[in-house]
């Protein structure tokens, strides 16, 4: 032996074995163990699908009560046929699982506010985050939420099962087997919980029911004066045509909320300034659904369509499936991370949602005794304050401490959000401000979708929906009899005018929630004679006769359009509808382009401007692919409204609401002296065809390195893209051939948008369609990661399949997983 | 001949086990393999290297194919910052052969007599 050489060589090996199976930090990120990532047998290569992969398997769990047979198509679309109904959730949970496990937990952690326990803590954002989300109570509600699961045998068993299922996959997992991103980012998966699922949930209620504008309409409202406030946030819109027609005749009102009486003084004219939270769910999260009566269809049978506006992502957040039990038969998506089919149809009717949109989440000002925070005053009395202490933990650092005020105001429990030791990372003036959230309020969604599954007529979707309280969802319904309805679902607060458009006193009982819209109340339409119903998260009803206040923000319109297209439409096809789902038309802009035109000063315009303008002239108001004039349309307006607002906004406060989109449109549509196209700060006074003229000429640079960069095309220009969930470029799908957005049925934003599509026509056998931008496969290498993707993008559906047990022998049969005992 | 074998042997040795052992194994199975067949130091450096750069290139190249290297694509961007799986192949087999090499030039010192 030759010590020497063998000393220093096993010392080379060793040392290279070891930094080869450290993570290491590399220009500022950490990069996996590369050993371990790259070896073939261990890392990232096995996860390297084979584009021929068998999926067939016949799999034992003791779990199960009998025999579950799931066929997967070519397009990896599982079709579950099970003898036991928990059985199927079982199945359904490891198929979630086994596609998208990483999703489901990566959702879950952060729900949870744990993102900072795998993910580090690399900038403040990710504790920040953490601390927010645990702040808002998500854990507290999640927790109410799986007592309310629990006190229900039949949800409580449906969760079990599926829970069950999600673990079973969980323990066949081996190093080589774990998904990409646990490999990547260097954790394992937990197991999951019924919490988890609740968690889930309370996620989308945070995205789908906790958009507000409180503090930053606060601080305009302390800003401007009354007479301003309510030109630049007005409550009515012009274009407005409600979800439930103009003329509906409401239920008696049976609450009726009391406007404090020192209202005017301490809350109204209040100049005091608020602060404002650093991140917060898209204001866009809205949806269209429609149904129409076989009186307008071709064949008679009614047609539901549905497309929920939500973030892009891969993973996406749904997961498509048929379930079919001896109690029911359904097919549509899924969430990973929840059993039952969410949005879609079975053999008797179809459903769908969108977002209701209401503000449920108030703030209330907290005056404490002292900075210890143990006693808060009420009513005149000091009282005792609870605390939550939560550990957060932080990889690679020692865990974060923080405790939250918990303070009752009347019979809620609410969390202290902001303090001196939080203000989500802006100056909160050393204010307390509690948050009461519906979302806090003990709820079963789960139940909803368990119903609607196995919903047979109008009767049992009503029994459905009124379990839904919190998101508020307006539930769209057609069934095979002929039947359409929707639904303006939520338990809502029962508010006063302005109740809650502020941050509000939290020291006595006056300016709490004083109870909640009875169901009985609910607006909603059944077999209108205009032959359709319909939503695309306008205001629900008519301010004018409905008895409650609902607040201001709601975007017209969508809805203004679908409506009008649905009352011209006769003999429709679900062809038809597809094209009305992805339709680019240009409502607000088409509302505009005529004062835009007569405005304008086109003699004040060189060359290069007027070049641009006649392509503006010229646009045909559709936000198409290949379209130049909407962008030219979207640069003038974002132009027009700072050229109109600036002046007024330029002393104040940072964080502060500007006003609404379709503010602008309406007001000059209105009143084409508006008071605000003056710019305060020249002597003369402007107007609009001042505004639109400047508008213009500050426009046409912008356009001019737009076209220099090739992006003039709208498609280039919005540049929609679908992000992987931790936001690795190389696994998402960025630069799509999509028109549309924000002002468009076909929502399709940057990354936001028509999250699934679908149109079912209610004939004999059922008639489906849907896509969705993403893919079944959750694994960045599988080739079903994105396989919908462009499908989605180009307009296009697939052709849904309701399989029956007789249909095994069918050539779109990928493979089949055989469960049993 | 011993060439041969003792490639055959660490390619063998590497992969059964390793299905179940950790990725290092393989500087393992290299320097057990040179330890028990006589080589001189140098070709037993690359006894071991060439036996992992052709198991790992050779299996990740082989998965990688089958993928039609959908992944390959997608990891080449986020690790090399560059669109080219066969470097990501190469690379690969790199890592694993110069781990092998050297576990392998170790072993061969273990029986080495002057």
């Amino acid at each position: 032996m030759r010590i020497v050489p063998f000393l220093i060589t096993t010392a080379i090996s060793t040392a290279l074995v070891i930094t080869l199976n450290t993570r290491l930090t590399i220009g500022g990120n950490e990069a996996p163990a590369f050993g371990s990532f790259l070896s073939p047998q261990h890392g990232f290569w096995q996860n390297a699908e084979a584009v021929s992969e068998s999926y067939t398997a016949d799999l034992k769990f003791s779990q199960l009560n009998g025999k579950v047979d799931v066929y997967l198509d070519d397009r990896l679309v599982p079709h579950i046929f099970a003898e036991q109904e928990n059985d199927a959730y079982f199945v359904q949970g490891f198929l979630h699982s086994k596609f998208r496990l990483w999703q489901m937990e990566f959702q879950a952690y952060a729900a949870a506010g744990r993102l900072s326990e795998i993910l580090g803590n690399k900038d403040e954002r990710i504790l920040n985050f953490d601390r927010n989300m645990r702040r808002l109570g998500m854990v507290y509600a999640a927790e109410i939420a799986l007592q309310q699961m629990n006190n229900d045998p039949v949800i409580k068993s449906q969760c079990d099962a599926y829970t069950a299922g999600v673990n079973a996959y969980i323990e066949t997992l081996t190093e080589s087997t774990l998904p990409l991103e646990y490999k990547l980012i260097g954790y394992k998966p937990e197991k999951w919980n019924n919490l988890k699922t609740s968690l889930f949930l309370k996620y989308m209620s945070y995205d789908l029911a906790a958009h507000d504008d409180d503090f930053e309409l606060t601080n305009a409202k302390s800003f401007f004066s009354a007479d301003d406030f309510a030109k630049l946030f007005p409550a009515i819109q012009d274009s407005l045509d409600p979800i439930i027609p103009k003329g509906t005749i409401f239920e008696k009102q049976k609450v009726f909320p009391v406007a404090p009486a020192q209202a005017d003084s301490v809350y109204f004219n209040s100049h005091d300034l608020a602060v404002s939270e650093t991140s917060k769910p898209d204001r866009d999260n809205g949806s269209n659904n429609w149904a129409v009566s076989g009186s307008k269809t071709k064949n008679g049978a009614p047609i539901l369509c549905n497309d929920p506006h939500l973030g892009l992502n891969l993973p996406s957040l749904w997961y498509e499936v048929q379930i079919s039990t001896p109690t029911f038969n359904a097919y549509g998506v899924s969430f990973p991370g929840a059993p039952g089919v969410i949005i879609g149809y079975n053999d008797s009717c179809a459903f769908g949602f969108t977002n209701g949109g209401r503000d449920v989440r108030d703030y209330f000002e907290i005056k404490f005794k002292d900075d210890s925070r143990q006693e808060y005053s009420f009513n005149g009395q000091w009282v005792k304050t609870t605390f939550r202490v939560d550990t957060i933990k932080i990889k690679n650092k020692p865990a974060f401490i923080d405790s939250v005020a918990y303070v009752q105001l009347g019979n809620d429990i609410c969390p202290v959000m902001y303090d001196k030791s939080f203000s989500g990372g802006k100056n909160t003036n050393n204010k307390y401000y509690a948050v009461r959230w519906k979302a806090h309020d003990a709820s079963s969604e789960l139940k909803i979708f368990n119903m609607l599954n196995r919903a047979k007529n109008y009767a049992d979707y009503s029994a459905a929906v009124t379990n839904l309280h919190t998101p508020g969802q307006n539930v769209v319904f057609a069934a095979k009899n002929g039947d359409i309805a929707l639904r303006t679902q939520g338990e809502w607060p029962a508010k006063w005018k302005g109740q809650g458009d502020f941050v509000m006193p939290g020291y006595d009982t006056s300016y709490l929630w004083q109870g909640m819209i009875p169901q009985d109340e609910v607006p909603y339409q059944y077999n209108p004679e205009r032959g359709f119903v319909s939503s695309a998260n306008q205001k629900p009803v008519d301010d004018n006769t409905y008895p409650y206040y609902l607040g201001r923000d709601y975007p017209p319109y969508r809805g203004y359009i679908i409506n009008k297209r649905l009352n011209a439409m006769t003999n429709i096809t679900p062809q038809d509808m597809m094209t009305l789902q992805t339709d680019n038309f240009d409502a607000a802009a088409a509302m505009s382009m005529p004062f835009i035109i007569a405005n304008m000063k086109e003699g004040d315009l060189n060359a290069a401007e007027r070049k641009y303008y006649d392509i503006l002239k010229n646009w045909d108001c559709r936000n198409d692919v290949g379209s130049k004039g909407v962008s030219v349309f979207d640069v003038f307006w974002n132009k027009f409204d700072s050229t109109v607002y600036n002046d007024e906004y330029a002393k104040a406060p940072k964080v502060i609401m500007r006003p609404f989109f379709s503010t602008l449109v309406e007001q000059i549509l209105k009143d084409s002296a508006y008071k605000f196209l003056d710019d305060i700060t020249t002597t003369q006074v402007e107007t609009l065809a001042d505004d639109v003229t400047a508008a213009f000429k500050k426009a046409v640079p912008q356009l001019e390195k737009l076209e220099a960069a090739g992006k003039l095309d709208w498609e280039k220009n919005k540049a929609t893209r679908v992000n992987h969930l931790a936001k690795l470029a190389p696994f998402s799908r960025l630069n799509l051939p999509i028109g549309g957005g924000y002002r468009s049925i076909n929502a399709a934003k940057v990354d936001h948008g028509p999250s699934w599509r679908m149109v079912i026509s209610l004939t004999a056998e059922t008639e489906a369609y849907g896509v969705y931008p993403g893919g079944q496969s959750g694994n960045p290498g599988s080739k079903y990661y994105d396989s919908f993707v462009d499908q989605w993008a180009a307009g296009k559906y697939y052709s849904l399949w309701m399989m029956t047990k007789a249909q095994t022998g069918d050539k779109r049969i990928l493979a089949k997983m055989s469960f049993s005992k | 001949m011993k060439f041969f074998l003792s490639l055959i042997l660490t390619i063998l040795l590497r992969f059964a086990p390793c299905l179940f052992l950790p990725w290092w194994s393989v500087a393992i199975a290299a320097f057990v393999v040179a330890a028990l067949i006589p080589q001189r130091p140098f070709k037993a450096f690359l006894t071991g290297f060439i036996a992992l750069f052709l198991l790992w290139g050779g299996l990740s190249f082989w998965m990688s194919n089958n993928n039609d290297h959908i992944l390959a694509h997608k990891v080449s961007q986020l690790i090399l910052k560059m669109d080219n799986p066969y470097l990501l192949v190469l690379a690969t087999a790199l890592i694993g052969a110069l781990v092998a090499g050297f576990a392998a030039l170790a072993g061969s010192y273990l029986r080495k007599t002057k």
